[in-house]
């Protein structure tokens, strides 16, 4: 059990370097004096060479890279050149309410999709199934920004239970956090749902057909044991993935979302680095999504060896 | 050969079906799969249900434990008394009190019959959590106990072992522990050591009648093997297409059978008397294997072990027209032998030389030309043919690839469907359309179609019925006399190898420990594998076909004692 764990931990490793050379050479290798790039289009000949200095451009590109290196060990990702100030500060700043958002959208999608497949699946193609696959259609099928705009209709405008907008941490109380971050969460959690839905009652329906269920039955064991003891654990592996990957995308995919509701979350940081050319940041927010990626991978590898003793690779 | 004949007349009845049907759901006008079935099982009796498959063997045990698929069968009439009670529409709740605790069933499949992901002791402690009010403790001691009853070695490390990491026979004991923990009156067996080997399901029969001995429990045993039948029935009912055709006393059911289905059933079951050995088709070999070896594994990325060894040293040839058996055991290397001479994975050691050339050594581009001289019939019928494909499609793959015009590999396919007998106009139909054994017939045309020289068949029969078995035997007999094919013949079935082999080599854990002329290796065994391997065939003192004891197997067990 260490040693797989050692191991997968040890595999993400070079996806990181790779990722960090990507990122590293993406500012060095545009075409064009990255220099201008930075400094835009009014600067003069002395903020370019100032530029350069600091930025260590005038050394040999493995000079650069290994100093480059060196800062990010440190944690040091540069300064934005649009507000002068520390990149890890920034990304720190707004990585909050991206998490937080995240998270409470996962754990939605997740207590309402699993059930809702499980039942899918054992009452399959009666109404109960039906109901759920025509919900899943249509979670797939209607854009985030319209659930989000409908939502705040109802909830906010028409029976103003919530907020419009806005964002709070939790430490400034569970309720006013709560209440601002639920219909974000609902908005994103649909396609989830969704899409975890239908992968779990297409892997339970798989299970429900092996021996070992009709073992259980035969064992006198009850319907709802059926279905989440023997059935579910089995089922487990392939909708781990699909919440792993959709917690990733997540992450990454919040922009619309967090312009809809006003969130000073990544996404927005995103946004307004690229429209700003703001390389660092951007720089900093591919570092970020990429190493999310290889966290939520990783702990989605581990859990496939909790929940299935054969997986030990 | 000693058959059981206890009379159980005055025992307590225990399972009564009468004039049962089940039917396709909300089909009531369709064709019955059970057309009235009746059916008595008495404490300590064990009943033997054969027949072929699709006789309704096993929709009978799942009506008895209320568990046909809902939205498939249902039963359309007739009674289920269970004691007495009446249990035909009992309510799922009350099937699930009974379940275990009245009724129990054990599977064919121990490998996928347990819960892959639950440890096997929880599995079996499941049952006493459902039907007992048990302390956790008191469930644990009472499984271990049961664990033990069953033969189970080192129970308290087991216990906590999961399924993928026992053997098959030991998977067997779990189902078996878990089915008879709470003692029931009932036992339902649906072929329980059909995926076993010899030696193991010796053992688990042996078990069962140990288990039914203490605990008084009845047995509705289902099977397709006779030999089976022949050591463990009281009494027997033949079944065919939804309907019991006879119904008798074991001894009187193999010494005179009354129904002409019983008659043929019986005449297709091959005895162990190795049939004589035929002169070679042509001089030379068509294919030498010389110490060859197959280790599997051996180096890793983050450890060096030294690999398992699943074929050493092993030395054969065969003549045109001649059969060579491998026989063993699962884990013997049989298959890795069939697998390395078809080049389907590589040899770490040995050569191979089919018609004149070396090929463990080619790399895959040089092999290609040369695999049209060796062509292999697989195991499943089901899987071995593209189900996308149209027959004419597969027959003619081969021959095309290896510059064969189209209109040419067509008319041969079409003779070969006759040679298979085969309609013609199964060119166009699609391998789902075909039963299993005619699926077994289109693979070997298939194989055919390539003219080879030596034909690999990896436990080609061993899906099959047994009459079905000994049409497909017969074809491959034909087909080899017709075109002096060298075949090398792969089984676990040593009553299989004693009706189709010239050669019989014997291998256990990767070695050869026998090999020589069939009836020498058959009849007069010189190694103690050997040996166990022919006494643990189930049923090997009676010559089926001929409804009486098999007069040869008594001189040789005569031999062995």
């Amino acid at each position: 059990m260490f040693v797989y764990i050692l191991k997968r931990v040890l595999a993400t490793i070079p996806v990181m370097v790779i990722v960090a050379i990507f990122v590293f050479l993406l500012l060095r290798l545009t075409p064009g004096d990255p220099a201008a790039i930075l400094a835009g289009d009014a600067a003069t000949p002395a903020q370019l060479e100032r530029i350069r200095d600091s930025l260590g451009l005038n050394d040999p590109l493995l000079t650069q890279f290994m100093t480059w290196m060196g800062q990010l060990a440190r944690g040091d990702l540069g300064t934005s050149l649009l507000s002068n100030t520390s990149v890890a500060g920034m990304v720190g700043a707004r990585l909050g309410p991206t998490i937080n958002i995240a998270l409470m959208t996962i754990v939605i999608s997740v207590l309402l999709a699993v059930p809702m497949g499980v039942i899918a699946a054992w009452r399959h193609r009666t109404w109960v199934d039906f109901l759920v696959m025509s919900f899943s259609v249509l979670g797939f099928s209607v854009p985030v920004f319209v659930i989000g705009y409908i939502l705040i209709q109802i909830f906010a405008i028409d029976l103003r239970w919530v907020p419009v907008q806005g964002y709070k941490a939790p430490s400034e109380g569970f309720g006013a956090f709560f209440s601002r971050a639920i219909l974000p969460s609902l908005t994103l959690a649909t396609i989830y749902i969704a899409l975890i839905a239908r992968m779990t009652r297409a892997s339970m329906l798989e299970v429900l057909g092996e021996d070992y269920i009709r073992t259980a039955r035969a064992k006198g064991v009850r319907e709802n044991v059926v279905l989440f003891r023997h059935a579910l654990r089995n089922a487990a592996v392939p909708i781990l993935t699909i919440i792993g990957t959709g917690f990733a995308l997540l992450i990454s995919g919040v922009v619309v979302t967090e312009s809809v509701f006003n969130i000073p979350g990544i996404g927005r940081l995103t946004v307004d680095a690229i429209l700003a050319r703001d390389y660092p940041v951007i720089q900093a927010m591919i570092l970020l999504t990429a190493g999310i990626y290889v966290m939520v991978n990783l702990l989605v590898d581990i859990s496939y060896s909790f929940f299935d003793p054969r997986i030990r690779y | 050969m000693e058959f059981k004949s206890k009379d159980f007349s005055d025992a307590k009845r225990v399972l009564k079906l009468r004039q049962l049907s089940v039917g396709l759901t909300g089909r009531p006008d369709a064709d019955p799969v059970l057309n009235g079935i009746d059916l008595d099982i008495r404490a300590g009796e064990t009943h033997c249900l054969v027949g072929e498959s699709g006789s309704g063997k096993s929709v009978t045990s799942l009506a008895v434990m209320g568990l046909l698929p809902k939205d498939a069968l249902e039963i359309q009439g007739g009674l289920i008394e269970l004691e007495g009670a009446e249990i035909t529409n009992a309510k799922p709740a009350q099937m699930r009190e009974l379940r275990a605790r009245r009724i129990a069933m054990i599977f064919q499949e121990p490998m996928t019959a347990l819960n892959p992901v639950l440890r096997v002791g929880e599995q079996i402690e499941e049952v006493l959590n459902m039907h007992t009010e048990m302390s956790r403790a008191e469930a644990k001691k009472r499984t271990i106990d049961m664990m033990e009853q069953v033969h189970l070695p080192d129970v308290e490390r087991i216990y906590s072992a999961f399924p993928h990491q026992l053997s098959g026979g030991q998977r067997q004991r779990i189902m078996i522990a878990m089915a008879l923990i709470l003692d029931p009156d009932l036992l339902i067996a649906d072929e329980p050591t059909t995926a076993l080997d010899v030696t193991t399901q010796l053992q688990i029969l042996k078990l069962i009648s140990e288990m039914q001995e203490r605990h008084g429990t009845a047995v509705l045993f289902i099977t397709h093997d006779m030999g089976v039948v022949a050591e463990i029935a009281d009494t027997v009912s033949v079944m065919q297409k939804g309907r019991i055709v006879e119904r008798a006393p074991i001894r009187e059911l193999l010494t005179n059978p009354k129904e002409e289905y019983t008659r043929t059933l019986l005449a297709a079951v091959p005895n162990l008397a190795p049939r004589p050995a035929r002169a070679a088709a042509g001089a030379g070999d068509v294919i030498k294997v010389e110490g060859l070896e197959m280790t599997y594994g051996g180096t890793g990325f983050f450890r060096k072990s030294a690999g398992v060894k699943a074929a050493q040293d092993v030395n054969f040839s065969i003549a045109p027209g001649r059969t060579l058996g491998i026989v063993g055991e699962s884990g013997s290397g049989k298959s890795t032998v069939a697998r390395c001479v078809m080049r389907l994975i590589d040899p770490t050691g040995g050569a191979v030389t089919v018609a004149g050339k070396e090929i463990a050594r080619l790399s895959r581009r040089q092999l290609q030309p040369h695999r049209k001289h060796f062509q292999i019939v697989f195991q499943d019928p089901y899987r071995s043919l593209n189900p996308r494909w149209t027959v004419a499609r597969s027959l003619c793959e081969g021959p095309i690839n290896f510059g064969t015009s189209k209109a040419d590999a067509m008319a041969h396919a079409a003779e070969l469907l006759e040679l298979v007998n085969l309609p013609r106009d199964a060119l166009d139909r699609y391998p789902h359309q075909f039963s299993g054994g005619q699926r077994q017939r289109l693979a070997i045309a298939r194989a055919v179609a390539m003219k080879p020289d030596l034909l690999v068949a990896d436990e080609a029969v061993s899906a099959l019925d047994v009459s079905v078995q000994a049409q497909v035997l017969d074809l491959l007999d034909d087909v080899q006399d017709r075109f002096g094919i060298a075949m090398l013949f792969i089984t676990h079935d040593l009553r299989v190898a004693a009706q189709i082999c010239d050669e019989v080599l014997v291998m256990q854990k990767g070695l050869v420990v026998e090999h020589g002329p069939a009836g020498e290796v058959l009849a007069n065994p010189s190694h103690d594998y050997t040996r166990k391997l022919i006494e643990a065939a189930p049923g090997r003192h009676w010559d089926f076909a001929n409804f009486r004891a098999l007069e040869t197997m008594r001189a040789t067990q005569g031999a062995i004692s």
